[in-house]
């Protein structure tokens, strides 16, 4: 038909056009990275690369003096002070204090909201508000909630007779109030995740269960949660990275105290660089915890491809 | 149940055994979803209680006094002075320009990169792409906020320390928006883009024209998710910013909820804190559906 003329014309036209075309379509790719590519190395390759460098120098704040080279100077410095073991301490407390609760919930949460009921929709919002609000609004609420004798909790608590410690200012307890906070703010984001998860549980596999004589503990802990595995793992990293890289709340609740027993590890390298201006120590301890971030990251990979593909 | 049973026989000894039993069961059934209903209503109310006493608060009188200033019932009648208070205290207006400015320049931004990336991705073969590619999703795992101290290094080297552009520029290349872009674009038939090639449509009228208003989808869920992160976003812009004048909205509540000490100021604190969450909420509620959808996507950014 003329669509052979037409094809055999253009072809014509195409052959004599084709090697500078070629040539351009072959750089299109990399332009089309190039705006991305910058601010890539810019912001997350180079970084990285300077923290490898900075820490190794000391660079004293404020007298213009040149960096000396130190080694592993700073390392040894930041693995001696005692404010950085505690904080690491700490992180590790609070990523499974945290952690575990949150879990549990999010899964309660999403197995008592699955059904699509006006009242499961009301309840839904409800437990994944918090995840939206910022973490220093809800700092600021909780502020209040713990404040000594007027505030929300001991306010009710003195209601049914009992007396609260200082949730801020006990260092034994002030970790502790800075989890239930962050448990409250979490819970409901991991919620959906399970969610979508339990839409993922075959339907079959739990009437067979049922048919069996298998009740609701045993069709959740033998059918349900197998099944749910590859998004708990997937919670699990999202999470951690999570509790190694949020402290606003500790920024404004408690700066790390009282006597450093809400320190976390962003906030000691914060604390480090922003108010003692001691580069090299911040540098050396950045990337420790970029280090902990990658290995959180990579060892979990593959569980994370699977999760990330049961979640659609 | 039903389908296994019959085969005794619907008078065998089981099925009667079942009859008489099956009000009990149903009863038992409904007071354990009542009791469910009961507790989770309980848990919900606890989950709720800060933001019911945030409203209670925010319009309560100051002449209510600091002793009640917890309970959550609202026995008194509502005023605005505590927004009015808030918004002469904290310089609000400003915070909002600013926090505003920063959340639309990073999505301006990163709605062409990650769009122009994806597509780069999603359409087309080069070498080394799927390097490329790993190293694209590296920025999952680094996340800005780990790299506080060398970013802020980079910020002053480049002149933009106390300005906005220095709270945005970290954010123009998204690994996350690249990777749902690339997704969304893997998502889409490619008959439309073929029709326009053979009319002989260069790339960018393909990508503009073809592709991005069928991807609409996968960029507002991408909005959503960016929106929300810089809008809430609190520690980077509080290491780059000095002067009040280029505070963002989360600086301002958090200057604000340190310097309420005293016991008057809570009513003002709780308008505060309104003031900054309202938008993202109303917007919340309007667009639930999306907002969720956006949200169990951006898992993987984490």
């Amino acid at each position: 038909m003329s669509l052979a003329g037409t094809t055999g014309v253009l072809d014509g036209i195409q052959a004599a056009a084709v090697p500078v075309r070629r040539r351009r379509l072959r750089l299109l790719p990399f332009a089309l990275l190039a705006p991305s590519l910058l601010f890539l190395v810019l912001f997350t390759y180079l970084p990285v690369a300077r923290v490898l460098v900075e820490s190794l120098y000391d660079k004293p704040h404020g007298t213009g003096a040149a960096a000396s080279f130190v080694g592993l100077g700073n390392y040894a410095k930041v693995l001696a002070d005692p404010a950085f073991r505690q904080a690491a301490l700490n992180n590790l407390v609070y990523a499974v204090g945290v952690l575990v609760p949150t879990l549990v919930l999010a899964l309660a949460f999403a197995l008592a909201v699955q059904r699509s009921t006006r009242f499961s929709a009301v309840l839904r919002t409800v437990f994944f508000f918090p995840s939206l609000v910022p973490l220093v609004a809800a700092a600021s609420l909780f502020f209040f909630i713990f404040l000594p004798r007027v505030g929300l909790l001991d306010y009710y608590l003195a209601k049914i007779g009992l007396h609260g410690p200082n949730w801020l200012g006990d260092s034994d307890v002030a970790l502790w109030s800075v989890i239930g906070l962050t448990v409250w703010k979490n819970a409901g984001y991991y919620m959906l995740f399970y969610i979508a998860g339990l839409q993922n549980v075959p339907r079959d596999t739990v009437e067979a269960a049922m048919i069996d004589g298998a009740n609701a503990w045993q069709r959740l802990r033998f059918v349900i949660l197998p099944a749910l595995a590859p998004t708990t793992a997937f919670v699990v990293v999202i999470a951690l990275i999570q509790l190694l890289t949020n402290v606003d709340h500790v920024i404004v609740l408690t700066r790390g105290g009282p006597s450093n027993a809400t320190n976390l590890l962003l906030y000691y390298i914060f604390q480090s660089a922003h108010e003692n201006f001691e580069y090299g120590k911040a540098a050396a301890a950045t990337l420790m915890s970029v280090a902990v971030l990658l290995a959180i990251s990579l060892g979990s990979l593959r569980i994370m491809e699977r999760g990330a593909r049961g979640n659609g | 149940m039903a389908e296994i049973l019959p085969d005794r026989g619907p008078s065998g000894p089981l099925m009667r055994m079942m009859r008489a039993w099956r009000p009990a069961v149903r009863q038992e059934k409904r007071l354990w979803s009542a009791v469910l209903a009961a507790l989770l209503s309980a848990v919900a109310f606890l989950w709720a209680s800060p933001f019911l006493w945030t409203l209670a608060a925010s319009f309560r009188p100051e002449s209510a006094g600091s002793a009640g200033m917890a309970s959550l019932w609202p026995d008194f009648t509502p005023t605005l002075a505590n927004f009015r208070n808030a918004l002469d205290s904290g310089s609000f207006g400003l915070y909002y320009v600013n926090t505003l400015i920063v959340v639309v320049g990073v999505l301006a931004v990163q709605c062409v990169t990650v769009s122009l990336a994806g597509y780069a991705f999603a359409r087309l073969r080069f070498p080394g792409r799927d390097v490329l590619f790993y190293a694209f999703l590296l920025q999952l795992m680094l996340v800005p906020p780990a790299l506080i101290v060398p970013n802020l290094s980079t910020v002053v080297d480049l002149h933009l320390y106390d300005t906005l552009p220095g709270v945005i520029a970290p954010y123009f290349a998204s690994a996350f928006g690249t990777f749902l872009m690339r997704q969304t674009f893997l998502a889409l038939p490619r008959d439309f883009e073929e029709a326009a090639a053979i009319d002989g449509a260069p790339w960018w009228a393909i990508v503009w024209y073809v592709l991005l208003p069928m991807a609409k989808p996968g960029l507002i869920a991408f909005a959503i998710v960016s929106v929300t992160a810089h809008w809430n976003e609190f520690l980077w812009p509080l290491m780059v910013i000095s002067s009040p004048d280029n505070q963002t909205l989360t600086i301002g509540l958090a200057a604000f909820t340190r310097g309420a000490e005293g016991g008057k100021e809570w009513g003002v604190l709780a308008a505060g804190t309104l003031l900054v969450m309202a938008p993202l909420a109303v917007a919340f509620i309007a667009f639930q559906r999306r907002f969720v959808d956006s949200f169990v996507f951006s898992g993987v950014k984490g």
